[in-house]
């Protein structure tokens, strides 16, 4: 799940660049950066708790922003930090549609050292991109 | 970071971007800044304030203050005022946490008797006043509850005992802003918030105790009537907002706006960050009354954890809260769009002004101001980062022309993820206990990030505000203790 943090642009709050072959891949990819700004090692969350989600919009890129959303409403009205098991997205007449298994567990700063909340995705230099290689997202969280 | 060829001085303190730097722009971009402060500035304030410059029903400028760096849609600093007739209203010229803000505490305690329990005082804070990634506090609200309370504001908190009555007073918009409707708040905004009343949230929000030694008294008579008379004067100094709640109110109406911005109202805009509704249209008032709603949460949030502070003193000196002195000196909200009334042209005109990481700095005698600071102008509460200090200053009558408003902070310079490589957080916290500053965060990557040279140099910022007349210096305050998120 490749992704990097920006540091020439958002001096208060964090860019990410996430890439992936497919959808499937950069949505995982961006949604692990998001959830790697809110504790360090995400990869030390055990799949304790399951989530369902499904969504759908006209657009790919807005579908990013709503699945990245759905991480930061889990963090505050679950208290879930969650990663992605399973994605599926298919492209139909209207648009888009989202199928996802996320999984995780409930925040505890013992067991994962904190790092910066997500106040929110923003929309600014929000980019869903094809490249040679696949695609690529860009996002700044604000913080 | 290279400024704009076409970047002119207007003055010492005001650089202005015409309307011929990019097309669509309805005004010219003013920035206030010091020489020194404008060649720091990030390169996105200029695209950013540039791009307000173009929003429907803009008058006059679109303004960023000398803390000013880049944010989404308005830069941190961004100050606009619209038309309320032709013009729109935007999330992005808010903010997501609406009605983020500063609450200035004093007690009549100097630095002598705070410093031997400052570590008591600041780890009781830190344990009573939660903080951190998706923090709750301790206050169990219904749904119900919670959406009564964001009608209320901190008039809600004065029935319910956690406020003092002259605490609404020393309040921007006395704690609450009228005509918040509930019923305009999603219900996914409500499960983000409602368990987090009384709780700072992270980044760069904290509660710092401080000090008001008598060589950084600038105005000796305005510190008085702000409450500082004794040497060494020990405050508390707060800054947060609206939490989770706040937030999703900005996202929901940020992707309602999009939906009906260009389809319905044939509005364009260069960033979908400054996604915007006429402020006259039904979505536009739907979003003015939520947004209002999350201001006032923000508001009950800051009285919440005010109430925890006294108790928290109240126990380690017991003494009672007022016996202490723990009078409230101003609240003031830096995240909002407000209706106000301001002479243009020599008339005075009703304007929705938008400010985003900006302060309003009303001058003497305005209306709006608490009786007891109508002569002194008033107080604006500047955050600075944690290692170097914050200032109290004073609106002036002379801010008329930025819609008497000032800077917030001192501004960042430095992205979060280089601070982090640079520094830290343990080292931090070790360097500055031995600096006398007791400091206590949840997250270590947190607290690194929030070093004070990711910051401008405050003295710098503030100086410029003063300079261009939008506010003046009354004291400086210095850390002596703090929790972050």
């Amino acid at each position: 799940m490749p992704y990097r943090y920006l540091d020439e642009i958002a001096t208060a709050d964090v860019a990410f660049e996430a890439t992936g072959k497919d959808l499937e891949e950069v949505f995982a990819s961006a949604a692990e950066a998001t959830t790697h700004v809110m504790i360090e090692e995400p990869e030390r969350l055990e799949r304790k708790q399951k989530v369902e989600v499904r969504l759908s919009n006209e657009e790919a890129d807005m579908l990013l922003f709503n699945f990245l959303g759905e991480l930061v409403y889990y963090k505050d009205a679950k208290k879930l930090l969650l990663r992605v098991d399973e994605i599926r997205i298919t492209e139909g007449d209207s648009g888009y549609s989202l199928e996802a298994t996320l999984s995780g567990e409930e925040l505890d700063p013992k067991k994962h050292p904190l790092g910066a909340d997500v106040k929110a995705v923003t929309l600014h230099m929000f980019k869903l991109e094809r490249t040679e290689e696949g695609w690529k997202a860009t996002a700044i969280l604000d913080i | 970071m290279a400024q704009p060829s076409a970047l002119k001085k207007v003055s010492d303190t005001i650089w202005e971007l015409p309307r011929s730097y990019k097309t669509g722009m309805l005004v010219p971009a003013r920035i206030y800044a010091t020489e020194k402060l404008i060649k720091e500035m990030d390169d996105g304030v200029f695209e950013q304030v540039s791009n307000v410059a173009c929003l429907p029903g803009i008058v006059n400028y679109a303004f960023c203050m000398p803390d000013g760096h880049w944010g989404y849609g308005f830069p941190i600093g961004g100050v606009a005022a619209m038309d309320p007739e032709k013009g729109v209203i935007s999330p992005g010229g808010i903010g997501f946490d609406i009605n983020c803000g500063m609450r200035l505490v004093r007690t009549n305690l100097t630095y002598d008797e705070v410093k031997p329990r400052l570590k008591e005082l600041v780890d009781a804070m830190f344990y009573r006043i939660p903080s951190g990634v998706g923090s709750t506090g301790l206050l169990r609200l219904s749904h119900d509850e919670f959406r009564t309370m964001t009608e209320e504001g901190s008039r809600w908190c004065l029935k319910k005992g956690y406020a003092w009555s002259e605490d609404l007073e020393l309040t921007e918009e006395q704690g609450c802003f009228k005509g918040a409707k509930a019923s305009k708040v999603s219900q996914r905004a409500v499960e983000r918030g409602f368990d987090q009343v009384g709780t700072l949230g992270s980044g760069n929000h904290y509660c710092e105790i401080q000090v008001a030694k008598p060589e950084n008294i600038f105005d000796a008579e305005c510190a008085r009537a702000f409450g500082f008379t004794l040497p060494n004067q020990v405050a508390v100094m707060f800054h947060c907002g609206s939490r989770g709640f706040g937030h999703q109110v900005a996202t929901d109406y940020l992707q309602l706006f999009l939906k009906v911005m260009e389809s319905k109202y044939g509005i364009k805009v260069l960033d979908r960050e400054l996604a915007c509704a006429p402020f006259n249209s039904p979505e536009g008032q739907d979003y003015f009354a939520a947004m209002k709603c999350a201001a006032n949460m923000a508001f009950v949030n800051r009285q919440v954890i005010l109430h925890l502070l006294r108790q928290v003193f109240s126990e380690v000196f017991q003494r009672s809260p007022e016996d202490l002195g723990m009078s409230m000196v101003y609240d003031v909200t830096h995240n909002t769009a407000k209706l106000e009334t301001h002479i243009i042209k020599g008339k005075p005109r009703e304007l929705l002004v938008h400010r985003k990481g900006a302060t309003r700095a009303y001058g003497p005698g305005m209306e709006g101001l608490p009786a007891k600071y109508s002569e002194t102008g008033q107080p604006v509460i500047i955050g600075g980062s944690m290692e170097t200090g914050s200032y109290l200053l004073a609106g002036l009558a002379t801010g008329a022309d930025a819609f008497y408003t000032t800077a917030h902070g001192s501004g960042r310079t430095m992205s979060r993820h280089q601070a982090k490589k640079m520094y830290r957080g343990t080292k931090l916290q070790h360097d500055m206990e031995e600096r006398g500053i007791y400091v206590r965060s949840v997250s270590w990557g947190g607290l690194a990030e929030e070093a004070g040279a990711a910051y401008k140099q405050i003295d710098e910022v503030v100086e410029a505000t003063e300079l261009a007349g939008l506010s003046k210096r009354v004291l400086r305050l210095i850390p002596i203790g703090n929790i972050k998120g």
